[in-house]
């Protein structure tokens, strides 16, 4: 038997939990700050009250894994919307980078954002 | 004529030295076009840029809150925009879409089994559906009360 190595689980574990925490917190999100509050369904929070809910810890973490994953859950799918979907096939590796490296970037931006909030 | 002799009967397959060429129908890169089945396939696959598209508004958010609160005014303003909003109802959609998607499949991807007996799928998935109004009402109360 040879042996196989692949770091295909890795990030195929990033993209299934990632997808997980989409599905169950984005919509909701989405629904509050890019609908609700932008139409008027609901009043928006004041900036004190966002303030006083994110100085907590636990609701930092929860922002940070919220954003981080979800970008690793997108880099896997669009990875490979690109290569199946539309066949680009000889930009594999430019397309791994954008899409792994805009998921890091985006993760690192999250946690500067967050560390530095007052 | 027995099975034995038309076996005996058929020609040693023949080796060459080259490759030989394989049977590789050409596919159109338009392939998911044809079937509702190839496009829903594509349609959540795409549902993962729209998650990108609501990360990137919550990073804005952050920066908003970080800079004080004439920021976070502003932010709320941009979020008015009518193509912002437009972006936004369709981004939900699909956001939508990717959580049902996602449920629906849970069963498929993890099979659970009770006693030897493979438990029906709308037992994996209902308490996904469950927990996540569960969680969508704790995350409204957080915001709003």
């Amino acid at each position: 038997m040879t042996k196989h190595e692949s770091n295909e689980p890795f990030f195929w574990i990033l993209f299934s939990t990632g997808g997980m925490l989409a599905a169950l917190f984005i919509p909701i999100h989405l629904l509050l700050f890019g609908l609700a509050f932008p139409l008027h369904w609901l009043a928006a929070p004041s900036y004190d009250q966002l303030m006083a809910l994110v100085r907590m810890p636990l609701v930092r973490i929860y922002l940070f894994v919220l954003c981080a994953l979800p970008l690793f859950h997108w880099a896997h799918r669009f990875r490979y919307t690109l290569y199946d979907g539309l066949k680009v096939k000889h930009l594999n590796e430019l397309i791994f980078i954008f899409c792994y490296g805009g998921a890091t970037l985006g993760s690192i931006i999250a946690a500067y954002l967050l560390w530095n909030l007052g | 004529m027995p099975v034995a002799k038309l076996e005996a009967n058929r020609p040693k397959p023949q080796y060459t030295e080259f490759h030989p060429r394989w049977y590789r129908p050409k596919v159109s890169v338009y392939w998911w076009l044809g079937e509702w089945h190839y496009l829903k396939f594509i349609l959540r696959e795409l549902s993962s840029v729209f998650v990108a598209v609501f990360v990137i508004e919550t990073l804005l958010l952050l920066n908003a809150l970080r800079h004080g609160p004439d920021a976070y005014a502003q932010f709320l303003r941009s979020m008015q925009n009518p193509w912002v909003i437009i972006l936004n109802v369709i981004s939900w959609f699909f956001v939508v879409f990717h959580t049902i998607t996602w449920f629906n499949l849970a069963p498929s991807a993890t099979p659970v089994r009770v006693g030897g007996k493979r438990l029906p799928d709308v037992m994996v998935a209902a308490p996904a559906y469950g927990g996540w109004i569960v969680i969508s009402a704790f995350i409204a109360w957080m915001v709003l009360r």
